[in-house]
């Protein structure tokens, strides 16, 4: 275990630190190998197979074949790299950025957050204010979209 | 002698790239975003420059957790854009000025600012979304490029004390060169923003608002935040703003603000340009 960081209290967020990039090189690895059209060809073709390529946990494994992504972040994942899976599969920032979230917020909920001027910082500076970021959270999930201003944008 | 005209501040969001080059620029989402933009690209069309210096940071595009380095400077004739998982994007090559790179190479290293030389590499959004705020859409960038890339994914990113300190020997550097030239520099990044996690959405105008008042007036002051207050105020994203430092280092210490536009949301980012004027500038 490594010592305490001053980060290790903002809530909701994979610090790109030494621990999570051992953690996470080669599920970051496979995901990178994304960036070449042949690999795409191949993922598509056999997902499983290319995953063999990597040394990966199960567990790893598992998130990316299950398009996990909140769980490929907690198993060493990084987002520039968990984002090339994501465009694979024709996924926008916003569709992950939901899933995310961890509250069943769906894309739509999560743009018309952003169009609403996005998670508010208050509540959410650190874990000490928990209470304060589910109240957030699920003020956004709430409120109901109108119109179709967020619809189809990225 | 060459010299900095002025130095650009802007967020490098990759959708901004994907409306110009899907031709959305006029759709209601992105209307008054790129309304807000023509005021920097009338100062662009007038001021030509003749380099720019791109302060960016790539997104496992030319580098990744392979190699990570600090400072990458391109000291290459040109740089093509990268394909990010869904095909490069299509704008021009972007083409270097590798005379004035090696200069600088040799000027800021002197300088004991120990950069990675990069002679192959291609440039992604985090490069040319900056080049197409500034151009639009051009048959060629009509201007030469420097990339000057900084890492700020893998923990710890260079502090933005070192990043403003590099900006003036950035300065020094151009300073030395012999020939006429004007230089724009850019810094990339930002504002508020967190793509990752449960936190993922979160923007934070009051601090951003502040960020830009300050990287104005008082840049000292903000040489001293510590990532962590990045991290916590402006999401794990929002870290990129020291790569604001740099350009705002490399400026003189008095300038003039020709324009300011601010905009929440761009995608899952706030957005935020800026024009500075360099005080010292000759005209």
């Amino acid at each position: 275990m490594r010592a305490p960081r001053d980060y290790d209290d903002i809530p909701g967020t994979y610090v790109q630190d030494a621990a999570h990039l051992r953690k996470g090189y080669h599920l970051n690895m496979f995901c990178l190998s994304l960036n070449e059209a042949g690999n795409r060809d191949a993922f598509r073709a056999d997902e499983a197979a290319c995953l063999d390529r990597y040394p990966m946990t199960e567990a790893q494994r598992k998130a990316v074949l299950e398009r996990d992504w909140l769980g490929l972040l907690r198993l060493g994942g990084n987002i520039y790299y968990t984002f090339k899976l994501a465009a694979f599969d024709g996924m926008t920032m916003q569709q992950i950025g939901a899933a995310m979230s961890g509250t069943g917020i769906s894309e739509a909920e999560f743009k018309q957050m952003l169009l609403d001027g996005g998670r508010p910082i208050e509540g959410n500076r650190s874990k000490g204010e928990g209470r304060g970021r589910e109240g957030a959270s699920s003020a956004a999930q709430a409120r109901p979209i109108e119109g179709d201003r967020g619809k189809g944008e990225p | 002698m060459a010299r900095i005209i002025a130095g650009i501040a802007t967020s490098h969001v990759p959708a901004i790239g994907a409306a110009v080059d899907h031709g959305k620029t006029r759709e209601p989402y992105w209307k008054p975003l790129f309304e807000g933009v023509e005021p920097a690209r009338r100062w662009f069309r007038e001021a030509r420059p003749d380099v720019c210096i791109i302060v960016y940071n790539d997104h496992a595009s030319a580098f990744s957790f392979k190699s990570i380095p600090t400072f990458a400077l391109g000291t290459a004739p040109e740089f093509p854009p990268a394909d990010e998982g869904y095909g490069p994007r299509p704008v021009p090559v972007v083409r270097g000025h590798d005379e004035l790179a090696w200069h600088l190479a040799e000027s800021i290293i002197l300088d004991e600012f120990d950069l990675t030389l990069v002679n192959e590499m291609p440039v992604d959004h985090g490069l040319t979304v900056p080049l197409s705020v500034a151009f639009g859409q051009p048959d060629a960038w009509p201007c030469r490029v420097i990339p000057l890339c900084v890492n700020v994914i893998q923990y710890p990113p260079p502090t933005g004390n070192r990043c403003f300190n590099l900006g003036k020997a950035i300065r020094r550097a151009v300073e030395s060169y012999p020939e006429d030239l004007k230089v724009a520099v850019f810094g990339t990044g930002g504002m508020s923003h967190q793509l990752q996690g449960e936190r993922a959405g979160l923007i934070n105008s009051e601090f951003d608002r502040a960020f830009m008042d300050r990287l104005v007036s008082a840049p000292g002051e903000l040489t001293g935040t510590p990532h962590v207050e990045y991290m916590r105020e402006a999401g794990s994203e929002g870290i990129e703003l020291v790569m604001w430092l740099a350009m705002r280092g490399a400026l003189a210490g008095t300038i003039n603000e020709v324009y300011r536009f601010y905009h929440v949301p761009v995608s899952n980012t706030a957005y935020g340009l800026m024009v500075l004027e360099d005080g010292g500038s000759r005209g």
